[in-house]
């Protein structure tokens, strides 16, 4: 299923946001380069708001136990381990498209 | 603008000084290089190497051409500087090339000597000085038999085992009794020859060259004794010259060299010489390690920071041929009020002398087992006492073994002689940069990048390091993984370039992650808001959510909001508007805190910008990396031991540095008398009155690692306890890792030198310009936010809800 979840103008780039789909929570990010990706909003660790973490690249730094997670594929990077889970995520005429 | 530099002469010297200016400040100059031959530089040294086969011309170059081109430099290779104009500034070449310069460096290197005898000029005669004689000698021996080298020096005989390599006979002609006599006694250079001559050398003693003859091709040679031998390529070993006809033309002073003083400065200025052309003290060098040394010097020079002067060096040679070990260094032959140590093993070919005068150590030949050479080395510089030496050095090898000389050497024994490396430094290095392989060492350190008689040492030290050693060098440390830079290469680059972004200097300081990391990010952009008070702007997306928020991130991805409340003492008033707010915003929780303020605990993100609002008090920085809270405890107005007014003066405190930010939290309390009821033990800063005054404590920390605060000082008036505490403040400021406790940093840097720091007077009001000049850039940031509703949408308010309607 293909969601509009807001517009590019909203997404800052390298500052999360946050977007309640129905019962879900995904944390929307514009990398520097002017990707944008969707995650669920919750660290594998201990639930952390991962739409407020600091964003490098194609990475995020969850705030609260600095697990550094990748949202290209929602890896957890070593030394800590787990995954979060990805949507893919799409921009047309200014519109954030979201498959869930 | 940049200054122009030019140099001529792409040799070992000549680069090694533009190396050391690069190192020093890559952005000073415009660098113009010429050099004769058509090569990027390499190293001369090895090409006796080459020539015995155990390496490889392409093995040899020391800077590839992207080298020069990664730094900017321009290089015209192949050409030659026919002309110095030293009146407008500029150089010729044969090319017809005009370069203007401001700085001109000298470094043409010297010219194998040719014998001016009939002959010389026949093909099939060659020096050995460059690639190209070396190839021209592996291709005659492709095709002819007999070699012929004349003089039986160091280069000679290093020549001469290479033909051997190649599959000539070889004749060695010298003109002197023994063979090496400017650097062995004629015990060593006997035992020298015995080897050479092992090896299939045939070795002509007192032999002066008369004639080289032959029929448009060189056959043989004759001497003036009347004898001759036949030859079909004569190599000539006997001496160099300094390559000074330039810089005479030019006008510049020459004796034998070119003549410089102790900054490398020629008799013009603005011209300097380096290396082999250069003459200094009355000395001309022919070997790297004291041409480095100058171009250290001359570097520092050119850089507008003279630094240490050039003084001359003492040299050591260490023959290049395989199989024979041979070393000599200072003054190594018996004389007039000198006298020696020797061992002589004629059964074992080991002989080794220490010669002495008046007690210290002048000099040495090693031949056989050159092993504590380098160590032998450096007593000598130091000019140690013969106490030194240690037994070892003359113990027969078979009965001590050989233990590991890599252990018993000192960190500053220098273990690469050529480049000044010690084994402090390779070590250091190996620990830092996780180095496994004799290559790696290079690399990093310049150890047996040049005529790689270290090599042995160096995996030595390698295999020692990897061991049980490892520990004991401290790894420096880099401010994160994306970068080899500590904080203080960092904060020096930021300051000398004034980078003024967090991007800036990632990129201009070669990050290895575009974008830096949780840890660097935050890190940069603390040093460049305390670098540029007023001028930079915080990044909001290198900041941490805490600083980003300006509230604590809970648990459960709520927030608490903490408003300032100095020194503890509140109002009924204050009170009952903070009751009001958690009553309309429905705030779970109310706690009071540790620090003796009040905590709005369980807040939505969204909320917390009215929440300020309607608080209308200034934020209380629980957050962040700044002052936090001044504890107080009730002090001389109602308790019955107290001496001071510490609500007082902790109000005044807090007022004074609220809004300061600090590489870390910082706490401070104010106790009335010793019974420390605010607890100003274990604060950053911590207050306690006395009778008359005022201690002054720091360091200390309640937290993980508890730590009781060491005294700083003890002063009279309130106004002394806020110069102090703000001088030490500005000092943690500019000198602490960032997310460095006072407590650690203390510790680290020492009271001793903070006391030093701070009771300097003069530095101590530079520290409180500095701070109050910090201080005057603040404002609150709840305010900020409150009044600014583009930061607003920014940074506290999500996207919301989205109907999950699919839209196709
Ligand atoms: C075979 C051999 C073995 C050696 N072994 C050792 C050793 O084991 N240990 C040791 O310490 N030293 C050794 N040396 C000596 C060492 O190589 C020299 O001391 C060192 O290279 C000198 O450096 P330099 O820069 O002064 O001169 P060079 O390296 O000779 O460089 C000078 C350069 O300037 C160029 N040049 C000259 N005039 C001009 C001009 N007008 N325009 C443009 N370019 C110009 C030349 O072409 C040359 O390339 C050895 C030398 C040789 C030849
Ligand atoms: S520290 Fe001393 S003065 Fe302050 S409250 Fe405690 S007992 Fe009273
Ligand atoms: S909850 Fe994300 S690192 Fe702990």
């Amino acid at each position: 299923m293909k969601v509009e979840v807001g517009t590019l103008e909203q997404l800052p780039k390298r500052l999360g946001k946050c977007v309640r789909v129905g019962n879900r929570e995904l944390a929307l990010f514009r990398t520097g380069d002017d990707q944008v990706f969707a995650v669920e909003n919750r660290c594998p660790h201990r639930g952390g708001d991962l739409s407020q973490g600091i964003v490098s690249g194609e990475f995020v730094f969850c705030p609260l136990h600095d697990w550094k997670i990748c949202l290209k594929d929602g890896r957890v990077q070593a030394p800590d381990e787990g995954c979060v889970k990805t949507y893919r995520a799409a921009v047309k005429d200014g519109l954030v498209y979201v498959e869930l | 603008m940049k200054r122009k530099l030019v140099l001529i002469g792409n040799g070992m010297a000549g680069v090694r000084c533009i190396e050391e200016i690069l190192k020093l400040d890559r952005e000073a100059f415009e660098i113009t290089i010429f050099g004769s031959e058509p090569h990027p530089n390499y190293n001369r040294i090895l090409l006796s190497k080459v020539l015995q086969g155990d390496t490889r011309l392409d093995d040899i170059t020391l800077n590839s051409w992207e080298w020069y081109e990664r730094n900017g430099i321009r290089l015209f290779a192949g050409e030659t500087v026919t002309e110095v104009d030293i009146k407008r500034r500029l150089v010729r070449t044969d090319r017809g090339r005009v370069v203007e310069y401001d700085e001109l460096i000298f470094a043409t290197g010297s010219n194998p000597f040719i014998l001016p005898v009939p002959g010389a000029d026949l093909p099939g005669v060659t020096a050995f000085r460059d690639i190209q004689d070396c190839e021209r000698m592996i291709e005659y021996a492709k095709t002819y038999k007999k070699a012929a080298v004349i003089g039986g020096g160091l280069l000679g005989l290093e020549a001469a085992r290479g033909l051997l390599h190649l599959g000539m006979d070889v004749d060695v002609i010298h003109i002197f009794d023994y063979l090496m006599e400017r650097q062995l006694d004629p015990t060593a250079s006997k035992l020298l020859q015995r080897e050479l001559e092992k090896q299939g050398m045939n070795v002509l003693l007192r032999k002066e060259t008369a004639e080289l003859f032959g029929n448009g091709r060189v056959e043989g040679v004759r001497f003036k004794d009347g004898t001759s031998i036949a030859a079909d390529l004569v190599v000539m070993a006997v001496g160099i010259r300094p390559n000074v006809d330039l810089a005479r033309r030019s006008g510049i002073e020459v004796n034998r060299g070119i003549v410089v003083n102790d900054y490398l400065e020629t008799s013009v200025p603005h011209i300097y010489a380096v290396g082999e052309c250069a003459e200094h003290r009355g000395v001309v060098y022919g070997l790297v390690a004291p041409l480095y040394e100058q171009g250290k010097v001359l570097a520092e020079a050119i850089c507008g920071r003279k630094g240490k002067p050039y003084e001359g060096s003492v040299v050591a040679t260490q023959l290049k041929v395989s199989g024979v070990d041979v070393f000599s260094a200072g003054e190594f032959m018996d004389g007039e009020g000198t006298e020696s140590i020797k061992l002589y093993d004629e059964a074992r070919s080991v002989y080794k002398k220490v010669v002495v005068r008046q007690g210290k150590i002048v000099g040495a030949v090693l031949f056989g087992d050159t092993s504590e050479g380098r160590k032998l080395f450096d007593m000598i510089q130091r000019g140690d006492s013969v106490e030194a030496l240690s037994l070892s050095l003359f113990a027969p090898a078979a009965l001590g073994g050989k233990g590991s000389l890599a252990a018993a050497m000192a960190d500053t024994d220098v273990v690469c002689g050529c480049n000044g490396v010690t084994k402090g430094a390779i070590c250091q290095a190996i620990a830092e940069h996780g180095l496994k392989t004799v290559a790696e060492v290079r690399d990093y350190t310049n150890a047996s990048r040049s005529c790689g008689g270290c090599k042995g040492l160096v995996a030595e030290l390698l295999e020692h390091m990897l061991g049980e050693e490892a520990n004991r060098y401290t790894v420096k440390e880099t401010i994160c993984g994306c970068t080899d830079l500590s904080r203080e290469e960092v904060l020096e680059a930021i300051e000398q370039r004034r980078l003024m972004t967090v991007k800036e200097v990632m990129s201009v300081l070669g990050w290895k992650n575009e974008e830096g990391c949780s840890k660097c990010r935050p890190a940069l952009n603390y040093y460049l808001g305390m670098l540029y008070p007023g001028e930079y702007d915080e990044e909001a997306e290198s900041l941490f959510v805490n600083e980003r928020l300006h509230a604590n991130i809970q648990a459960d991805g709520t927030y608490s909001v903490v408003p300032r409340i100095y020194g503890g003492v509140t109002t009924a008033e204050q009170l009952r508007n903070i009751a009001d707010v958690a009553e309309k915003y429905n705030v779970p929780m109310i706690k009071i805190t540790g620090g003796q303020r009040i905590d709005l605990l369980g807040v939505k993100k969204e909320d917390l910008p009215r929440i300020w609002a309607d608080l209308g008090m200034p934020s209380g920085y629980a957050y962040a990396k700044a002052l936090r809270t001044v504890k107080t405890c009730v002090g001389k107005q109602f308790c019955r031991f107290g001496t001071q007014d510490s609500t007082g003066l902790g109000i005044r405190m807090e007022q004074t540095f609220e809004r300061l930010k600090t590489p870390h939290k910082v706490k401070m309390a104010v106790s009335a008398c010793p019974r420390n009821c605010a607890e100003s033990g274990i604060k950053d800063v911590g207050i306690v009155g006395v009778e008359g005054g005022w201690e002054i404590y720091v360091g200390g920390n309640g937290g993980t690692h508890l730590r009781a605060a060491d005294l700083l000082c003890t002063v009279k008036t309130e106004d002394e306890v806020i110069e102090m505490t703000g001088a030490f403040l500005q000092y943690y400021r500019e000198s602490a890792h960032y997310l460095e406790r006072t407590s650690k940093w203390v510790e680290r840097v020492g009271l001793e030198h903070i006391r030093e720091v701070l009771f300097d007077v003069e530095t101590r009001r530079a520290l409180l310009e500095r701070l109050h000049k910090a201080l005057s850039a603040t404002t609150d940031p709840w305010r900020d936010i409150v009044e600014n509703e583009r930061l607003q949408q920014l940074l506290f308010r999500d996207i919301g809800d989205k109907e999950p309607v699919s839209v196709e």
